[in-house]
């Protein structure tokens, strides 16, 4: 395993400058602090990151000393570790984007509404883990699931209600979603033809980032590697089609949420990156053609400049690796965008109230951070997915930072900063590090399936675990200044019981209606498309779902083709 | 289901009861005194089924052409028990049992028993009470009972003893060599798999078992040559032909009588391991007594390790 | 180490279509820890096909891990489908993201204990162990 502990970077060949800081503060160490310790000790013999990076006591010139100022630059320059752009929020703060999804596609409709009138300025839908996992409402494994955790989408005339009203070129549009993301885009694309949009003014993403699944999420339908070339088609697709449409989201947020470590969470998404753009490549398509639309989503966790740094190092990683490994040319290959969320596995049940608090000191450190769009989770995760109470608060809190705090106002305000800078130094040194061993010991594929990614989460996992039970690691509430006997009063999310019938009767209705000759004409033709990796499977989705063919209909044809994906697990 | 004492379990297990024969597994499996003339009455009831041992190094694809395997043979009508073993943890004992993962397809077939046994650390490998547990399979009227063994070295080997068809997969794309011989479990095979040869390199992996095989490396036991089988879970192919080698394998048995050799020496094997087992357990018993008073002379190196099992068992002897 | 004592059984299981498994994986070593034999179902299982494991593998203890909010549906099925196979002396517990209503009901159906979020490692031991000594032998 990479090792955090390494010591921080210090300056090598010093000049006559730095020989005099060191002088100063080993004389500080020796005589103030050495005598105050005498005195009052501190808090702990050593002090780690959330990450178990060590931290030192304070941090001078000499720590910065061998970051070189290139690697630090500007705002909107390479490595771009400052910001992508040389004006960030003072131009427009970053989106707002709260995630919704519930119940049947009116009642989701009718969340997006109520967030566009309290000023989100994106859109972000969760759907439910039938939807997720290329379920029909009615297949037996969503008994009980329909509409619960997120929308029920099994149609394109779902689709067609779930954004009623709504001018889709007018908002940016996020779809959580990912082994049946590319039947949700088909649908996507057919609405918008429907409608009569041009494609190219489509803005908004998927998250379609398959191998964090078998990594960290666990929700997958099909081995690995047609799951891949499905991902591949997405990608591609877009770049000639969809010109403002981001095709994958590279996610993080769910190896944290897996247990991982900080470091962790970056690097896979890392090594994740290079085997995308490896598998377009090998389509013949330059790496310019379509990098500039892949996207990222983060986690922003409890440890505040450890989550800052974690940002900073990323995007400068992204940056060496697009220009220096796949030889982009363009400097929009190279800007690393990414979505932010607040960490839900950071929240309580326990005196739920101070869940406010915790979202909105990592939120500000998302925004520290330089992120692009944010989410921020509700006071009542830890029960249910959110009340609109609880959402307008989470929306709350990224007003209050974006137009009360000023920190929007200066572009990368904690550059310069000794500790931020050093600390994200050794996160960009520690990303490449596993990057090397990735590529050592035979890729990310290969490692994936062998369950190298899995363990190094799980381990992680444990750990934070044993730290939680014994007290090392804090959790307010919880380990520390415990409430006893509290009682839950709060108004809870209700879930409609009529969801499923609901739903389950729109889709009998459409079955009944549609051409069904001509579906099942075109399954054969997927079937074809899918024996045959040299084609893209987008069109006959596209076709597919216009013509009336089910989620489920398309996933379990393909499941004939490719089969399904079972995991060894690893403890 | 209430409390049965294992003798009211053993007519209930014969005529095929989920439950009983679930209860007895579980007291095989933990050497219950109470339930030994149940074992014993079971016991009387066995030498139908055909007892096949699967082993090879992780990352095999064992499990899942186990799964496959049981599936084909259910396909014929005959019915099977999966003793599927994992180690336990040298720590604590306990043992986390993963293997049912590829059993998901098999579910809701009455015909198909899986059942998961730790290794225990039981001295000899096998896990403790696996044999037994075969015996409540065989009795309770399964055709065909496969031992599923991770890990490499002696549970291997024991197998073998223990089976009466051994199969050993191998995969390519572990390593430089055939991981078998690494094991050194190559020489125990009766029939070889050779699986995932969807893969390219799948063919260096055979080229290079069958020259290993006419070497005469792996030395066959009797008149039975060892053969290869290649199989692909991702083609779906190989596994209608495992399942005929093994059946051939067990009618060369019959044929050539070697069969008789075989069952003599499972049962020897068996025979030992119980006289061991009760030994050790007899002379535990007394931990803290006359067992402390031994092992503090042995510490003052007055009394050797062997002299000091022979001064138990003489005991013993007095004792009885 | 062990002669003649029966070790306590149990099985891990993810039921339905929700593949958190940070929670279940953190449990199985807890209770391997602490000696016990642990059969994990793997993710995405039926409730029929874990009582199905769960009788074969004659567990003391099924533990189901939902964090769905499918539990409403998931457990009454599995507490359902043990009474079938004349199995309900195996005990069911569950942990996950559960409302605390949701809690009540279920307990007064039959789960016999729920824990939830960042219940600590030991306590988790305890309670199966507490519940095996209190059904006492089989």
């Amino acid at each position: 395993m990479n090792d955090p502990t390494q010591s921080p970077p210090v300056d090598g060949g010093a000049g006559n400058g730095d020989a005099a800081l060191r002088a100063t503060v080993d004389a500080w160490e020796r005589d103030e602090v050495a005598r105050f310790i005498a005195k009052a000790p501190e808090r702990r013999a050593q002090f780690t990151t959330l990450g178990g990076f060590p931290v030192k006591r304070t941090y001078t010139a000499l720590d910065v000393a061998s970051t070189p100022a290139e690697d630090i630059g500007l705002p909107g320059q390479f490595p771009y570790t400052r910001g992508p752009y040389p004006t960030m929020y003072r131009g427009r703060t970053w989106t707002m984007r709260q995630i919704a999804g519930f119940g049947t596609a009116e009642d989701t409709n009718g969340r997006f509404k109520y967030l566009i009138a309290n000023g989100q300025t994106g859109l972000s839908t969760d759907f439910d883990m039938p939807t997720l996992m290329g379920y029909d409402s009615d297949h037996p494994m969503s008994d009980g699931e329909v509409g619960r955790e997120g929308v029920a989408v099994d149609t394109l005339a779902d689709m067609e209600r779930l954004f009623d009203g709504i001018d889709l070129t007018k908002i940016s549009v996020s779809m959580t979603i990912n082994p049946s993301a590319w039947i949700l885009l088909a649908m996507y694309v057919a609405l918008a033809r429907r409608r009569g949009y041009d494609l190219h003014q489509l803005s908004g993403t998927i998250q379609a980032d398959i191998l964090k699944e078998y990594q960290a999420q666990k929700e997958w339908i099909y081995p690995i590697a047609p799951s891949v070339r499905i991902v591949r088609d997405c990608i591609t697709y877009c770049a000639q089609h969809m010109k403002r449409y981001n095709p994958i989201n590279i996610s993080g947020y769910h190896v944290s949420e897996a247990g991982g470590s900080p470091l962790d969470e970056v690097a896979f998404t890392m090594c994740n990156l290079i085997t995308y753009v490896e598998e377009v490549q090998k389509t013949g398509m330059h790496v310019d053609e379509f990098a500039p639309r892949l996207a990222f989503f983060y986690v922003c966790q409890a440890d505040f400049f450890e989550e800052i740094a974690k940002f900073r190092a990323v995007r400068r990683v992204y940056a060496k690796i697009m220009r220096d490994r796949f030889g982009a040319a363009n400097p929009e290959s190279m800007r690393l965008r990414f979505h932010c969320q607040t960490a839900a596995a950071s929240l309580t049940k326990p005196q739920y109230e101070i869940n406010v608090v915790r979202t909105g000191l990592q939120a500000l450190a998302a925004v520290l951070g330089g992120a692009q769009s944010l989410h921020t989770n509700g006071k009542d995760e830890a029960f249910a997915i959110p009340t609109e109470e609880a959402m307008r608060i989470a929306l709350r809190t990224q007003q209050i930072i974006a137009d009360e705090s000023g920190v929007a106002d200066v572009v990368d305000p904690l550059g310069g900063s000794y500790f931020v800078e050093s600390l994200t130094t050794q996160y960009e040194r520690a990303i490449f590090d596993v990057i090397d061993e990735v590529d050592r010991r035979g890729g990310t594929i290969k490692l994936t399936e062998e369950s190298w990614f899995q363990r190094r989460i799980a381990d992680f996992a444990y750990d934070t675990a044993l730290k939680k039970a014994d007290g090392e690691k804090p959790v307010i509430g919880v380990n520390k200044y415990v409430m006893e006997a509290e009682r839950f009063d709060l108004e809870l999310h209700p879930y409609d019981v009529s969801t499923a019938a609901r739903q389950i009767a729109g889709l009998n209705k459409l079955r009944a209606e549609r051409d069904n000759a001509r579906v099942a004409a075109l399954l054969e033709e997927l079937v074809a498309v899918a024996g045959d990796s040299a084609q893209n499977i987008m069109p006959v989705t596209i076709a597919l779902v216009d013509a009336g063919a089910t989620m489920g209909d398309i996933v379990e044809k393909l499941k004939t083709v490719w089969g399904t994906y079972r995991e060894r697990p690893i403890f | 289901m209430v409390y049965l004492a294992s003798s009211d379990l053993v007519p209930k297990a014969l005529a095929g009861d989920t439950r009983a024969i679930a209860r007895l597994l579980t007291r095989a499996e933990s050497g219950s005194a109470e339930a030994r003339p149940a074992f014993d009455e079971l016991f009387r009831h066995t030498g139908r089924a055909h007892i096949v041992g699967i082993t090879g190094v992780p990352g095999s694809g064992k499990s899942t052409l186990v799964a496959r395997l049981a599936a084909a043979i259910r396909a014929g009508g005959r019915k099977v028990a999966i003793v599927a073993i994992d180690p336990s943890s040298p720590f604590s004992g306990g043992a986390i049992l993963g293997d049912r993962i590829r059993m998901g397809e098999l579910g809701g077939d009455p015909g198909v028993f899986v059942r998961s046994m730790a290794t225990r650390g039981s001295m000899g490998g096998l896990a403790r009470g696996a044999l037994e547990a075969v015996d409540v399979f065989d009795a309770a009227g399964y055709d065909i009972v496969l031992i599923e063994t991770v890990g490499v070295g002696q549970d291997e080997v024991d197998i073998a003893r223990a089976a009466h068809t051994t199969v050993v997969v191998s995969a390519p794309g572990l390593g430089d060599d055939i991981q078998a011989i690494k094991a050194g479990i190559l020489e125990i095979a009766d029939v070889h798999v050779v699986s995932k040869c969807d893969r390219a390199d799948a063919d260096k992996t055979i080229a290079d078992l069958k020259n290993m095989l006419m070497l005469g490396l792996a030395s066959a036991r009797g008149t039975w040559r060892p053969q290869v089988v290649p199989t692909s879970a991702v083609r779906d192919e190989g596994v209608q032909e495992l399942l005929t080698m093994i059946d051939r394998h067990r009618e060369a048995l019959a044929a050539s009588g070697e069969i008789d050799a075989r069952c003599a020496a499972i049962a020897e094997r068996r025979l030992l391991a119980a006289g061991e087992e009760i030994l050790r357990d007899r002379f535990v018993r007394d931990r803290h007594g006359r067992l402390a008073g031994l092992l503090a002379q042995l510490a003052r190196r007055s009394l050797s390790p062997h002299s000091a099992a022979t001064l138990l068992i003489a005991e013993l002897g007095e004792n009885a | 180490m062990d002669a003649g004592g029966e070790r306590i059984r149990v099985i891990i299981a993810k039921v339905g279509l929700d593949g958190h498994d940070r929670g279940v994986k953190i449990v199985a070593r807890t209770l391997r820890d602490a000696g016990m034999d642990v059969i994990y179902t793997g993710l995405h299982r039926t409730p029929e096909e874990v009582v199905e494991a769960a009788v074969q593998e004659d567990v003391d203890v099924i533990g189901v891990s939902i964090l769905s909010g499918a539990h409403m549906t998931v457990f009454p099925r599995i507490l359902a489908a043990l009474k079938a196979r004349d199995a309900d002396d195996i005990l069911v517990v569950g942990g996950g993201v559960i409302a605390d209503d949701d809690c009540a009901a279920l307990k007064s159906m039959g789960v016999r204990e729920l824990m939830l979020q960042d219940t600590p490692p030991a306590e988790i031991v305890a309670m199966i162990e507490r519940v095996v000594t209190e059904r006492g032998p089989r």
